[in-house]
């Protein structure tokens, strides 16, 4: 199986504070389900953040859909983006656009056709049964509903990976489920690699997962 | 509404700029105004033994628009009835030519004194009156109000850029987040600055076409005209096409120009 995400030697820090991820090694497979876990403060957090470009590794390797992240160009960094799905703890919308064109966003960004961008937006929004609320602006919606938008605008452009940060640490069961729902049909009907980093793993997973746990700046695989 | 109130803000900056620079234009072009009816007006008087030639006096001071020679005719003939005509034949052969001497533009006070002192150089001149002190008085006023309103205007200018740049901060604070959410998912800085870029146009062409509005108006309604009158002068208020040209100008070049430090000064959230 293909390798979607490689780290060889990995170690994380913020200029030049101290090092939070040290000398890691692990890799991700092609249409996996991963879990990162760790205690509050362990790296999960930057260790995301390395995987869509926001940090660049201090020492090591890390290859992110064959791209090699360390002093990646941002040309580079805007191609990988383009094809990674991000979803994060406060869901990151653009308050002043309306739901419609913030999942239509990354297919902007990828210069798809108005038209086929609309179709693909009323599909996707369908499926996160938000298709009456196209017209309203995140604000206008509960956590839940901006967290499946949040959901939808990671699906909209077909990414080889999605990475979730904390994506149901502000929502009640329910929502938490229905976004759980969500993150494992993507995986299994789109087969695209999913990482997400959580404190908890939900009881309820029906799909074979890999975890991940981080303590102490290193990685280790929980079987 | 928090929206409109920001564009609002800078609207007012780039009106401001442009309300200035228009008033400043209409003072430098009613002092130029001014300062040509003063130099149509001034002029020296020059007593010569010989007759001069404006061709050479020309040649040798720039400054020189014209040479007159002033008749004294009419000083003769007042004359005509108390003295004979012998004497008056004699008056005439004996007395110096008078010239009046215009000038290319209104010199300053030390122009005049070099140009007196060479003048009174000349052999074939007796003697030069400049009226120095009184056009010493024109001039210095006519400086004073130039420094007053230089002053008015920057005092204007380094205000309304201090309101632009904090008007940048807040665009900064307001943009900044969609731009971040933007670049996770790859969009180019142009994409990510588009709105940014959209705005500042629409911000100057706004302010820009509020000043032609207005000075157009303050032109048609001819307001201005009766006080210029008044110290006969003739002021084109505003010009449509140089004008409105630089108006709309300096408003994209500064809103452009806020834009692009936006940007520049963007740093992506990690």
């Amino acid at each position: 199986m293909d390798k979607v995400i490689i780290a060889n030697d990995l170690t994380l820090a913020y200029n030049n504070s101290e090092t939070i991820i040290n000398q890691c090694t692990f890799d991700i497979d092609s249409g996996d389900f991963v879990f990162i876990t760790g205690a509050s403060g362990s790296g999960k957090s930057t260790l995301l953040k390395s995987l869509y470009g926001a940090l660049s590794p201090k020492q090591g390797d890390l290859v992110v859909g064959g791209v090699q992240m360390k002093n990646i160009t941002t040309k580079k960094l805007n191609f990988l983006r383009r094809h990674i799905g991000i979803v994060f703890q406060d869901y990151k919308l653009i308050k002043e656009w309306t739901i419609e064109k913030n999942v239509m966003l990354p297919l902007i960004i990828s210069g798809y056709a108005k038209d086929v961008s609309e179709v693909q937006v009323q599909k996707l929004l369908t499926h996160v049964k938000l298709n009456h609320q196209l017209g309203k602006y995140p604000l206008e919606l509960s956590g839940g509903e901006q967290q499946r938008v949040a959901m939808a605008r990671a699906l909209a452009h077909n990414p080889i990976i999605i990475l979730a940060d904390e994506p149901t640490g502000n929502l009640d069961d329910y929502s938490s489920q229905v976004i759980w729902n969500l993150l494992e049909g993507a995986c299994t009907q789109l087969k695209t690699t999913v990482v997400v980093v959580t404190h908890h793993i939900p009881e309820t997973m029906k799909i074979d997962y890999t975890h991940l746990h981080i303590e102490h700046g290193s990685i280790y695989e929980v079987s | 509404m928090k929206s409109l109130k920001n564009h609002v803000s800078l609207i007012a900056a780039l009106f401001t700029i442009l309300f200035t620079i228009q008033v400043y234009q209409v003072l430098e072009r009613s002092i130029a105004s001014y300062e040509e009816t003063l130099r149509a007006n001034y002029s020296i008087v020059v007593i010569a033994l010989s007759p001069l030639k404006e061709a050479s006096l020309k040649s040798r001071f720039s400054i020189i628009h014209s040479l007159e020679e002033i008749s004294p005719e009419k000083v003769i003939k007042r004359l005509e009835k108390e003295m004979d005509k012998t004497s008056l034949g004699l008056l005439r052969a004996s007395l110096p030519k008078f010239y009046k001497l215009s000038l290319e533009r209104y010199p300053q006070p030390e122009e005049i004194d070099i140009l007196s002192s060479q003048l009174q150089n000349m052999k074939e001149i007796k003697r030069v009156e400049s009226f120095a002190q009184t056009h010493d008085q024109i001039y210095k006023l006519l400086l004073l109000y130039k420094g007053v309103t230089q002053i008015f205007a920057f005092a204007i200018l380094v205000v309304t850029l201090l309101l632009i740049a904090k008007e940048m901060r807040i665009w900064q604070f307001q943009h900044q987040e969609r731009m971040n959410i933007m670049a996770l998912f790859g969009a180019p800085v142009m994409l990510r600055s588009a709105v940014l870029f959209r705005l500042a146009i629409l911000d100057a062409l706004i302010a820009a076409s509020l000043v032609f509005a207005i000075f157009t108006f303050i032109d048609t309604n001819g307001w201005a005209e009766p006080y210029f009158e008044d110290i006969n002068i003739h002021v084109n208020v505003f010009n449509y096409a140089q004008d409105g040209f630089m108006h709309f100008g300096i408003s994209l070049a500064l809103s452009l120009l806020l834009a692009i430090m936006l940007i520049v000064n963007h740093k992506e959230e990690v």
